[in-house]
């Protein structure tokens, strides 16, 4: 799904965030990306979903180079990747029902498909019957459920989420990961940046630890590993 | 595989634009009052200058046809000398087309244009007789002048030197003020819409990088924002393409009669208007369009 050989990210600003990063993401996986701040976990994340270009090595993800993507094909590109954020970037004039049909209209899908398609994902996200409310209406919690259902209303082969848990309580979180794993049973590749150790300890699941660019630790049913 | 996503629109997808584009305008309510304003300004003064310019040049051009040499004979020459002079002139490589006009002929020519008092002439004619020369091309007539006034039996020979001269002179500095107006005014106007597409933009830019996010193509971001502008290039066409149309018929009509007299044209009403309308529509949606384009270049970042 996920392959990336000797990729080397270099900023303009002469920052070098990653460095000779080999990792290989099969379908199906679910996956924490860890390290401290300012570790390259971000620029990890924004390759794949071609935020950013590598300055060396590969990145391969649903059979597309994000290396030498072309300008034009990167929709084609973000359409396979489902991207959810820390803050949410909902848009707060559109209620729920309009938030994740947007993702469908503007990739000019069938309109009887986004009604079916956006039903479905309110449903398994829990907000069905808030679909008219507008998002300041909402708690943070509900909030993410949003955005977690517009990254999947597509249904991408991945999903990458960083930070997702960042602005959430505990017992929200929780619910958040619960959602994730439910995803993550359906077949969606989960992709996450996280530093929430507790999340990490508890669902155990592989984990790459990022430091100074560089994986410093891959393990299957890793835990977090720092002190928090 | 790592092709692009499919960019034929859909009628559904072009409806959205444009719902996209006016919600868009009205958003940034005076920010498009004032480049439609612009555009309105820019336009009316092309209008203007193009309608002026073109009869100017068309009655420039009348008047320069019509250019010919007086050619004043000598008081005491014979006949033969006359016909020896008419011989020269026509041999003159420039020279089209020679006539002759007594002096009796002249006068006659005067009492008809002047009226009844000049037949007091008619006891001692004053004037020359003179040969009237026509040059094949316009711009050569000042050396034939010249030449035939080297001529043994020429008085003189004159024309209509200084008029056409200065009118061709005002013309070309009014061309260069009006151009240089005009592109002034194209640039502010141009400014305006690229302005007020940017400020749409920063509206919006939450929406573009969720578009962005989800896979939009470039064309189904950018297309609402050149629809704006195309649409502010529109607007502001509706006045000053009213203007030239109505005014020019009153204007036509109400100077031809006028100069009617004088032996010079007006453009006709549609041969004038339809190039000026179309040309002036085309400046609006031209304007519009690429001064959306310069913002979605810079700040869409698509």
């Amino acid at each position: 799904m996920i392959d990336m050989q000797g990729v080397t990210k270099k900023y303009p600003n002469g920052v070098t965030a990653l460095s000779g990063v080999d990792v290989t993401i099969k379908q199906g996986e679910f996956v924490y990306i860890v390290g401290p701040s300012g570790a390259g976990k971000s620029t990890f994340i924004k390759l794949i979903y071609r935020e950013e270009k590598p300055t060396g090595g590969t990145v391969m993800v649903g059979g597309m180079n994000t290396a030498t993507l072309k300008q034009r094909s990167i929709p084609a590109l973000r359409r396979k990747v489902g991207v959810v954020f820390q803050d949410f970037k909902l848009l707060p004039l559109l209620n729920v029902y309009e938030n994740v049909a947007f993702a469908l209209e503007v990739i000019e899908e069938e309109p009887a498909v986004i009604r079916k398609r956006v039903m479905e994902v309110l449903d398994l996200v829990g907000l069905k019957h808030k679909a008219r409310m507008l998002p300041t209406e909402l708690s943070g919690g509900e909030q993410q459920r949003i955005a977690i259902a517009r990254s999947i209303v597509n249904n991408p082969k991945v999903v990458i989420a960083d930070e997702p848990t960042g602005n959430l309580d505990p017992d929200t979180s929780w619910d958040i990961m619960r959602l994730f794993e439910t995803i993550n049973k359906r077949g969606t590749t989960i992709v996450m940046a996280t530093h929430n150790k507790d999340i990490v300890n508890k669902i155990r699941r592989r984990v790459i630890a990022i430091e100074n660019g560089r994986i410093v630790r891959d393990e299957q049913r890793g835990d977090y590993g720092y002190e928090a | 595989m790592n092709s692009g996503v499919i960019t034929v629109m859909k009628p559904r997808t072009f409806r959205r634009h444009f719902r996209e584009s006016f919600k868009n305008l009205r958003r940034n309510g005076w920010m498009t009052f004032a480049a439609v304003s612009a555009v309105t300004v820019t336009l009316l003064l092309t209008g203007i200058f193009l309608v002026i310019m073109l009869n100017l040049n068309k009655i420039g051009t009348d008047i320069e046809k019509d250019v010919e040499v007086r050619v004043h004979v000598k008081l005491d020459l014979t006949e033969a000398d006359k016909e020896q002079l008419r011989a020269q002139i026509e041999n003159l490589p420039e020279v089209e087309n020679v006539e002759y006009s007594s002096k009796e002929q002249e006068l006659q020519n005067i009492i008809k244009d002047m009226g009844s008092d000049f037949t007091l002439f008619e006891q001692s004619n004053p004037l020359y007789d003179v040969f009237i020369v026509k040059t094949a091309r316009p711009q050569d007539t000042p050396d034939a002048a010249r030449k035939i006034e080297q001529f043994a039996q020429t008085e003189t020979a004159i024309y209509g030197e200084e008029k056409v001269e200065n009118l061709f002179s005002f013309m070309k500095t009014a061309r260069n003020v009006g151009i240089v107006l005009v592109a002034g005014l194209l640039f502010t106007a141009m400014f305006l819409i690229s302005n007020t597409i940017k400020i749409t933009i920063f509206a919006r830019r939450k929406e573009i990088e969720i578009m962005k996010l989800v896979g939009a193509t470039n064309w189904f971001i950018r297309w609402p924002f050149l629809l704006e502008g195309l649409w502010i290039g529109l607007l502001g066409s509706i006045i000053p393409v009213t203007a030239v149309a109505v005014g020019y018929y009153y204007a036509e009509q109400a100077l031809s009669a006028k100069l009617a007299a004088h032996f010079v044209e007006f453009i006709g009403y549609i041969p004038l208007v339809v190039p000026v309308t179309v040309l002036m529509l085309a400046i609006a949606v031209f304007i519009g369009i690429w001064g959306s384009f310069i913002s979605v270049r810079r700040f869409l970042n698509v």
